[in-house]
């Protein structure tokens, strides 16, 4: 039976599409059949992340209205086994995705994969909302910022009770946060919330603390998930969000500053 | 910590004002997240009974609901009554 898992934030821009990318493809690694299916209907972009975007033929509107099937549809990643991307539609009708046609296709990949990844799109419409809906666990990216902070916690409140498990009464989605775009030194100065600050204000879960890195956007720029640059701080931050999803523990890294010398540590800097 | 920061560290750094702020903010947003669908009639109701007898304005009465424990939910109704009315 596999596992949904929605990955959302609320707010836009805090790295819903980069950390959906970087964990399907850890999960596809660790050698769990994925498929990553990116909801933000419009305005597709995990093809992209995923360095995919000219293999795109049909997608999941195509699907849902049984213009084609999913084996025509899905792409299967040509660097790791096991990875499969369902791609967005660029349609500009917003009730593309209906809840009877997104619970068909989510049951017919139920049968096929361990682990079904889905992209949210920023926002409470009906796009975020079809992309929770069916989740058995949900993972929440937020930016230790007020605002990220603020929206994450509206879409707790969401996944509480707008999702398939609250309305049926089944147990809860398992919620996890994931900190991305992290700072220590900017933490350690007081000018951004620390990891215990925000797990504090959202009393959920930490799944992972992602460091601020370039390597983000050097792979964005490669359509290469940062997962797979494996000697880059994100890279590492990733792998262990992966594991840690598949139930190790294992210890957070990339939280300090690293130690200075002797005269800064005097003076300061 | 350096030595600088122990001469700088009385000040109150923005992490912890952003921090203070989400604390009350969400707070504020959980509690109406998670009250029932009638507490702003009722609250509507309550405000008309006591205009009957004094002035006040629908920004006067706050009326929340808190569930303590399993057993327990306290109807908290809060009302200020404008200066010159007392």
């Amino acid at each position: 039976m596999a596992k949904i898992i929605v990955v959302t934030s609320g707010k836009g821009g805090v790295g819903k599409t980069t950390s959906s990318a970087a964990i399907g493809t850890g999960l596809a690694l660790k050698g769990k059949k994925t498929v990553i299916i990116d909801f933000d209907i419009g305005l597709r972009n995990l093809d992209l992340i995923m360095g995919c975007e000219r293999r795109v033929v049909y997608d999941f509107v195509n699907v849902i209205n049984g213009e084609a099937n999913l084996k025509q549809t899905l792409i299967k990643d040509k660097r790791i086994e096991n990875l499969f991307i369902l791609p967005a539609s660029q349609t500009r009708d917003k009730d593309a995705l209906t809840k009877e046609g997104v619970e068909r296709v989510l049951n017919e990949l139920a049968k096929d994969f361990d682990f079904i990844l889905c992209d949210s799109p920023a926002g409470i419409e009906a796009g975020a909302m079809m992309a929770l809906y069916f989740a058995d666990e949900a993972v929440v990216v937020t930016n230790p910022e007020v605002s990220s902070v603020r929206d994450s916690d509206r879409i707790l409140g969401m996944l509480a009770s707008k999702s398939r498990r609250a309305e049926q009464g089944l147990d809860a989605i398992k919620e996890h946060l994931l900190l991305t775009r992290y700072n220590p030194e900017r933490v350690e100065k007081g000018e951004m919330l620390s990891v215990e600050d925000v797990k504090e204000i959202l009393s959920i879960d930490l799944l992972g603390v992602i460091p601020e890195s370039q390597a983000v956007l050097n792979a964005s720029n490669s359509g290469q998930p940062v997962i797979l640059d494996k000697d880059s701080d994100a890279g590492q931050a990733y792998l262990d969000t992966v594991d840690r999803l598949l139930g190790e523990k294992v210890p957070f890294r990339f939280l300090t500053v690293e130690k200075k010398g002797l005269l800064k540590r005097i003076f300061g800097g | 910590m350096s030595l600088l920061d122990y001469f700088r560290s009385s000040k109150k750094t923005t992490a912890n004002t952003a921090k203070e702020r989400l604390q009350i903010i969400v707070a504020h947003e959980r509690r109406r997240r998670n009250s029932p669908d009638y507490l702003p009639q009722l609250e509507r109701d309550i405000l008309e009974v006591i205009r009957k007898y004094v002035d006040i304005s629908p920004e006067d009465i706050a009326v929340s609901l808190e569930q303590r424990g399993d057993e327990l939910s306290v109807l908290e109704l809060n009302v200020t009554f404008p200066e010159d009315k007392r």
